[in-house]
């Protein structure tokens, strides 16, 4: 088995706090994300599991064994990182080779495992090749294979898609998660791009600040957000973020009813809709038209409101479209609003259970039944 | 997890057995130990380079403090007399000091800027795409290669009064350029310009390769002539090259002791005239045996280095025309 | 019109040869002379005109250099001593810059400072007590007298530490968590990488070792059996019938550089780019 907890896990440099009591699971056979803005902590979280970089506060463990202490080397673990790190002067055969040169094995041995490795990765043509003759895909590849041909019981991959163009961005994408099916690998993979969080990962973990913002699955976690700053990271575009107020079961939002609610009355909140639930109508919330983005397939009309709030709506192409200047008003999906504490931007009403430090989601995952 | 059998479904938990009897606790180097290794693993590494520079750089270093503020007894069984500035201030007072001093101060001034001015040139020439550049490359550099001696030995040649090149050009010197006590000074010094011009060309060409290129081909597109290019462009950015150039001519001038040794040597009729300070120091010490004197030569010398050496890190440090 | 720019390229194209030969034959003359004059007899050094070319090379020169001159024993000096200091300093430096790049240690900062401001200290500043030194050590007149102070070197710690910063810190973290040690990592990988700039730290050091003047002359002044080929060329002496075997020992002595230099000169010139200047 490998699991990894992390229990209040902090790390200060000086006076920046780069992670602030960090608590989460990965169960095995699980692929988590690590998902984040940049500089919010992800690759200091990374690098405390394994044990690049010291642990101020808290605890790691993996497997039930208390690692603060434990050097990488003991750990066990394998790290893609995002330059890839392969060794120029070492073909990609020896590169891939290099990790099990410390282990105890008969040359034998050694090359049935880089020839596997190469293999799932299809890498065999390259095997003699330098990196420096190879793209950036297949650099991508070999140190995927570096990471994996040592069979270690936990994968942390930093941003390892973010030198890629965006076509083999997509396609290696996909090969990460078959890849990760087909061995049942536990995998942390940090990224701050919220698609390859939404279409990679078993759950997700966003973080801002140093601070876990929420955990959970990906539809879960773009379904009900936990606070404003989830809803926006998450979709594109994110979600559309404005003051309100509640009366008499309308939702008022510049001065203007959008929709109806069942929610008591109230004041200073913060509501939020997704861009493609709401509807251009002849009253509502009055916005100024800021750009209009035709993307073919549908229209983007951002906007701003009177408080200079950006509202971004999708319409369908056929539909009347607004040009810039003009003011258009929006209503919305009662049942699609999201409401939150105007102050400390945490939601409102219908609250997911608490899914913190233990994951009762992965336990529908695929990897319970091997074990 | 498996990738032997990647199909199959693994039998993790055999596999990870086995692999976790490796690290069992007793293995694990607890952090504190595992700092404190890398600790000893560091200073171990530094450690022959710190004795080697503790002998023979730090303590001959202070050694000539001793030796100029101390000066041996008569009776060697005495121990040696402290007798504070007096000796140094004896000694940089007299005039074959001042003489010395002089004379370096030409020698450094007839070849330093030679040298550099003409790296600086040859860089220029070679700062091309040319078929066959690589050729004209090494042979601006080969100067690198002369030793004192063998410039020595070559020059002695070339400027040999009685016959060869000086009198077939119909130049007469009377007396001999390296006798005559005017001109034999700057005819070493213009030797060791020679040897310099090989690595001050090295340095600068250096400098052009790591200028970046965008600028000097926005200037070509903004229709800048090759010479306004060099004046305007590569000049000002290769400053820190030439800086760092003319720091390494004057130390290199300042010890160039050997070219005026085999050229001239000790006995030279122009002595007094070509006794810089890095020759009067060996003279000081091995022909009068005077090692207090040759202490306080070098403490000079140490100080000039170490003057320049320090106007050359405020100029690349205020990046006089940098880059960036 | 565009054959008129063409005609003018070309004709741009031979001046720039031109130049670029004019100012090779000056700067490669001295030794165009060193191996010329070598294989002339004195006479023929000593002519007005002088003599620029021969068919007739006077091989005998070598031979009288390497037998009476003692250029044979000089030689082997040369090649030991320079052996020995340039071997000491890659060891030296490599150790030490590789602790000041990837390792922490207590007064790191510090001890770096030190070793850097060895660059400030003229080696003539220490010469009184370093001859002081090697004689309470017994070691004047010895070859490890001869190559003693020079072990380690305080721009080869600075060069090579440049260099070994250059490799990615990612390189290192990835052969930790692979379970290699640091010396491992210094030996497989480190070192490796960081070639080119131990390539021409190694050059520069052979060309300063073996161009020694002052230590040498002072060393090996009561021993003859150590001297060294620059010395020798010097105490041969360029007397009217002793120059053409003192030019025929300065080819010798310049000979093995020119190769090198040949060989790597790109390399001097790359670990001076970027980083090493600043
Ligand atoms: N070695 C370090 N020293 C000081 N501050 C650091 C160090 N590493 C990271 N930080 C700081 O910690 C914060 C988080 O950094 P990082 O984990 O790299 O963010 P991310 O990977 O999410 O972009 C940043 O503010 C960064 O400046
Ligand atoms: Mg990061």
């Amino acid at each position: 088995m490998s699991q990894v907890q992390l229990s209040s896990v902090s790390k200060r440099f000086n006076d920046t706090t780069a992670v602030d009591a960090l608590s989460l699971r990965i169960e095995d056979g699980e692929f988590l994300i690590l998902l984040g803005p940049s500089g919010c902590g992800k690759t200091t979280a990374l690098r405390m599991v394994a044990g690049l970089e010291s642990v101020s506060d808290g605890e790691i463990s993996i497997d039930g064994e208390v690692v603060n202490d434990v050097p990488p080397r003991y750990r066990d673990i394998a790290m893609v990182f995002q330059s890839y790190a392969l060794y120029p002067h070492l073909s990609v055969r020896k590169n891939v080779e290099f990790p099990l040169r410390q282990q105890k094995l008969s040359k034998a041995e050694r090359d049935e495992k880089v020839n596997v490795a190469l293999e799932l990765l299809v890498l065999s043509e390259l095997a003699d090749r330098k990196p420096g003759q190879l793209s950036g895909g297949q650099r991508q590849r070999v140190a995927l294979a570096r990471a994996l041909v040592r069979q270690p019981r936990l994968f942390l991959m930093d941003e390892p898609l973010s030198n890629l163009d965006a076509k083999l961005r997509l396609q290696m994408r996909a090969d990460i998660v078959a890849l990760q099916q087909r061995l049942k690998a536990t995998i942390l993979y940090v990224t701050h791009d919220q698609v390859e969080a939404m279409t990679m990962g078993h759950r997700i973990a966003v973080m801002n600040e140093g601070k876990l913002q929420q955990i959970g699955k990906p539809a879960d976690l773009y379904n009900k957000p936990a606070n404003t700053f989830v809803a926006r990271f998450l979709g594109s575009p994110g979600m559309n973020i404005v003051a309100a107020s509640l009366s008499g079961g309308s939702v008022l939002a510049g001065g203007a009813p959008i929709a109806t609610t069942e929610h008591p009355d109230a004041t200073a909140i913060n509501i939020g809709i997704r861009a493609e639930d709401l509807v251009l109508s002849p009253d509502g919330l009055p916005c100024t038209v800021v750009l209009v983005e035709d993307l073919g397939s549908e229209v983007q009309i951002i906007s701003d409101t009177q408080q200079g709030e950006r509202v971004t709506v999708k319409c369908s192409p056929d539909s009347q479209r607004p040009v810039t200047g003009d003011t258009i008003y929006l209503r919305a999906k009662a049942e699609k609003i999201h409401y939150f504490d105007a102050i400390t931007g945490e939601r409102l009403y219908d609250l997911l259970p608490q899914d913190s430090a233990v994951a009762e989601t992965v336990a529908t995952n695929e990897t319970s039944e091997s074990a | 997890m498996s990738i032997t059998t990647p199909d199959a479904p693994a039998s993790p938990k055999k596999q990870r057995d086995s692999r976790l009897a490796l690290p069992t606790k007793s293995d694990h180097v607890r952090g504190g130990s595992y700092k404190r290794r890398e600790s000893a693993l560091g200073l171990a590494l530094v450690l022959p380079a710190t004795i080697f520079f503790a002998v023979f750089s730090f303590y001959p270093f202070f050694k000539n403090f001793y030796e100029i503020l101390y000066v041996p007894s008569i009776n060697i069984n005495n121990p040696a007399k402290f007798v504070g500035l007096t000796q140094f201030w004896d000694t940089i007072s007299s005039s074959s000091f001042l003489d010395s001093l002089r004379s370096t101060a030409i020698f450094v001034v007839c070849s330093v800027p030679l040298g550099v001015l003409g790296g600086i040139f040859l860089a220029v020439l070679a700062h091309q795409k040319l078929r066959g550049i690589a050729f004209f490359r090494t042979a601006f550099s080969s100067t690198i290669v002369s030793s004192a001696a063998v410039a020595g030995a070559v020059f002695g040649v070339l400027l040999n009064p009685a016959d060869g090149f000086l009198p077939w050009l119909g130049i007469h010197f009377s007396p001999n350029i390296l006798e005559s006590p005017t001109l034999a000074l700057p005819a070493v010094a213009l030797i060791s310009s020679w040897q310099f011009v090989g690595l001050s060309f090295i340095i600068m060409i250096a400098g052009m390769q790591s200028l970046p290129e965008e600028v000097l081909e926005a200037a070509s597109m903004d229709g800048a002539s090759s010479w306004t290019k060099t004046w305007r462009v590569t000049m000002p950015l290769l400053s820190p090259s030439i800086f760092f150039a003319s720091v390494v001519g004057v130390i290199f001038s300042l010890q160039s002791l050997g070219v005026i040794d085999v050229t001239i040597g000790p006995y030279g009729a122009p002595y007094t005239h070509t006794n810089v300070l890095i020759y009067a120091i060996y003279n000081q010490f091995v022909q009068y045996n005077n090692p207090g004197s040759a202490a306080c030569y070098a403490f000079v010398l140490f100080v000039i280095t170490l003057i320049v050496t320090l106007v050359q890190f405020r100029l690349v440090e205020k990046r006089v025309h940098y880059g960036q | 019109m565009a054959s008129k720019h063409v005609r003018r390229a070309r004709v741009n194209k031979v001046v720039r040869y031109a130049v670029l030969t004019v100012f090779a034959i000056i700067i490669v003359f001295p030794l165009y002379i060193v191996f010329l004059d070598a294989v002339l007899s004195n006479s023929q050094i000593a002519t007005t005109p002088p003599t620029l070319f021969t068919f007739h090379p006077h091989w005998n020169n070598f031979a009288v250099a390497w037998r009476v001159g003692g250029v044979s024993h000089y030689l082997f000096n040369s090649i030991l001593q320079t052996s020995i200091i340039v071997m000491a300093q890659l060891v030296t430096s490599i150790l030490a810059a590789f602790a000041f790049a990837f390792l922490d240690f207590p007064f790191k900062r510090t001890l770096f400072v030190i070793m850097i401001s060895t660059l400030m200290i003229p080696f003539e500043v220490t010469l009184v007590t370093n001859v002081q030194t090697v004689s309470s050590l017994h070691l004047f007149g010895s070859t490890v007298g001869l190559v003693i102070p020079f072990l380690a070197t305080g721009t080869g710690i600075f060069l090579l530490r440049q260099a070994f910063m250059q490799i990615p810190k990612e390189m290192r973290e990835a052969a930790v968590i692979d379970g290699y040690s640091n010396m491992q990592f210094l030996r497989r990988v480190a070192v490796p990488l960081a070639r080119p700039g131990i390539a021409a730290l190694a050059v520069f050091s052979f060309l300063g070792a073996w161009n020694q003047y002052l230590w040498p002359l002072i060393l090996t002044d009561n021993n003859v059996s150590i001297r060294t080929l620059q010395i020798g060329i010097k105490s041969i002496g360029g007397g009217v019938d002793s120059a053409n075997v003192q030019i025929a020992a300065s080819a010798i002595a310049v000979f093995p550089l020119l190769v090198i230099l040949i060989f790597f000169q790109k390399h001097l010139v790359r670990s001076l780019t970027a980083g090493a200047v600043k």
